[in-house]
């Protein structure tokens, strides 16, 4: 599946929509650090991070590559990185997993992980 | 701009504090960093009136919707620090500053912050969090289709959470430290009933055990077949600790577990301070969702009658 930028109310989308088929390509082979919001369309959790992770990918542009994959779509990538809770977040670097985030999380906190 | 008043906390209690406070036509914003709090982690919600049966989120949403209808505005933020500033004349305004730093000035206070899952503060608890530790059986329960789990607790939460993973998992242990539930009969009927449910009363975890990936296995504090139950998850759900912390240093008072002391009106100890929900003292008699709705319109009333000093509508 093409990656794409969807066109929103108030701008430009900077996430990216990651699948099991997409996922080696556009995070593992990434060469800049990808964040991985694991979610599902049934977590309620996961609907409350999801504005803050826009709000990651538009601060930390051009740093870190910010995208979102639905756990119930791509199931075999969830399994394979071992989550089991969501909402998850996993920040990649050269295709090894560098930091893990469980539960929500503040825009302030995840920045501070990611970036450090 | 000073606002009439400045609302901590976007669950149900403040979202509601917000509906009654714009319909007085005082000014108001909502600052919360999880919008709908506590109730989203609800699966569903059959006890809200108007809603035979509802998700938590939904619920949350619809109310957040009825709130912006208003005109009060919602910031996604976590408030970090509050003080009061006090002026020559004796009056006295309080400062609200988020975590980006943003600042709000504002006549009367409503704190709603609500609770913090409880942990059960054993050995693997920390080290499996997200896996196969969970504090959310509606987020998690379909990574354990046909897998074997634990729940822990014995109100709703516990109680309609693991009749929820009986429709994925193969098997659900559902431990409680007492010989009863507190959660309602009718959630505890459909547990009893439920073949895939195994009741374990008067039962402690005492250890959460995995392989260093994943979690494989608890030790309790009896027999079951040996002392140790091989599963692949274990929710905990053992109710909240409050967070009250943003109010110890501004004099409100707590009692012994940290909750705010609360009138009957929602006054705390600190004039022009009002608290609702389920981490006031009035929250501990129901931790329910209506309860803590009530708890956020009696406060909108009384923070009213502070700044007009007349009585809210029908106070």
């Amino acid at each position: 599946m093409e990656v794409t930028k969807v066109p929103w109310k108030e701008g430009l989308k900077m996430e990216h929509t990651f699948t099991d088929d997409n996922f080696e390509a556009e995070v593992i082979k990434a060469k800049e650090p990808v964040l991985v919001d694991f979610f599902a369309e049934w977590c309620g959790p996961c609907k409350m991070m999801a504005p803050v992770v826009e709000e990651v990918a538009k601060e930390t542009e051009g740093k870190v590559k910010v995208g979102k994959i639905n756990v119930d779509e791509s199931p075999e990538t969830a399994e394979k990185y071992g989550v089991m809770s969501i909402p998850t977040l996993i920040l990649f670097k050269e295709g090894e997993i560098a930091k893990t985030m469980v539960g929500f999380r503040s825009k302030e906190d995840i920045i501070k992980e990611i970036i450090g | 701009m000073v606002y009439d008043t400045v609302i901590i906390g976007s669950g149900l209690a403040g979202l509601t504090a917000s509906i009654y406070a714009s319909r007085y036509q005082m000014t108001n914003i909502v600052i919360g960093k999880v919008l709908g709090g506590t109730i989203t982690l609800a699966h569903q919600v059959e006890n809200f009136p108007g809603f035979p049966s509802i998700s938590g989120i939904e619920l949350s949403q619809k109310i957040a919707e009825q709130v912006k209808g208003l005109g009060a505005e919602i910031v996604a933020e976590k408030v970090v620090e509050v003080e009061i500033m006090a002026f020559t004349d004796g009056k006295k305004h309080f400062k609200v500053i988020t975590e980006t730093g943003k600042q709000y000035e504002a006549r009367t206070l409503i704190v709603t912050t609500g609770t913090e899952r409880r942990k059960l503060g054993v050995a693997g608890e920390r080290e499996y969090l997200g896996k196969g530790v969970s504090y959310c059986t509606n987020c998690d329960a379909p990574f354990f289709k046909n897998k074997k789990v634990a729940v822990v607790g014995g109100g709703d939460a516990a109680v309609s959470g693991a009749v929820h993973l009986a429709g994925f998992a193969s098997k659900v242990f559902l431990i409680h430290r007492r010989d009863e539930f507190r959660a309602e009969p009718i959630w505890v009927e459909d547990a009893l009933s439920n073949q895939k449910i195994e009741v374990l009363f008067n039962t402690q975890v005492l250890e959460i055990i995995g392989d260093g990936n994943k979690v494989t296995a608890i030790k309790i504090d009896k027999e079951v077949d040996g002392s140790k139950i091989p599963i692949d998850g274990i929710f905990v759900e053992i109710g909240g600790i409050p967070e009250s912390g943003l109010l110890s240093s501004l004099g409100v008072s707590l009692d012994e577990n940290n909750f705010v002391v609360t009138s009957e009106r929602m006054e705390t100890s600190v004039p022009g301070l009002f608290a609702a929900g389920d981490f006031t003292t009035q929250g501990l008699i129901m931790s329910q969702a209506i309860t803590a709705c009530a708890q956020g319109a009696i406060a909108a009333a009384s923070a009213f009658k502070y700044i007009k000093n007349k009585n809210a509508p029908r106070i």
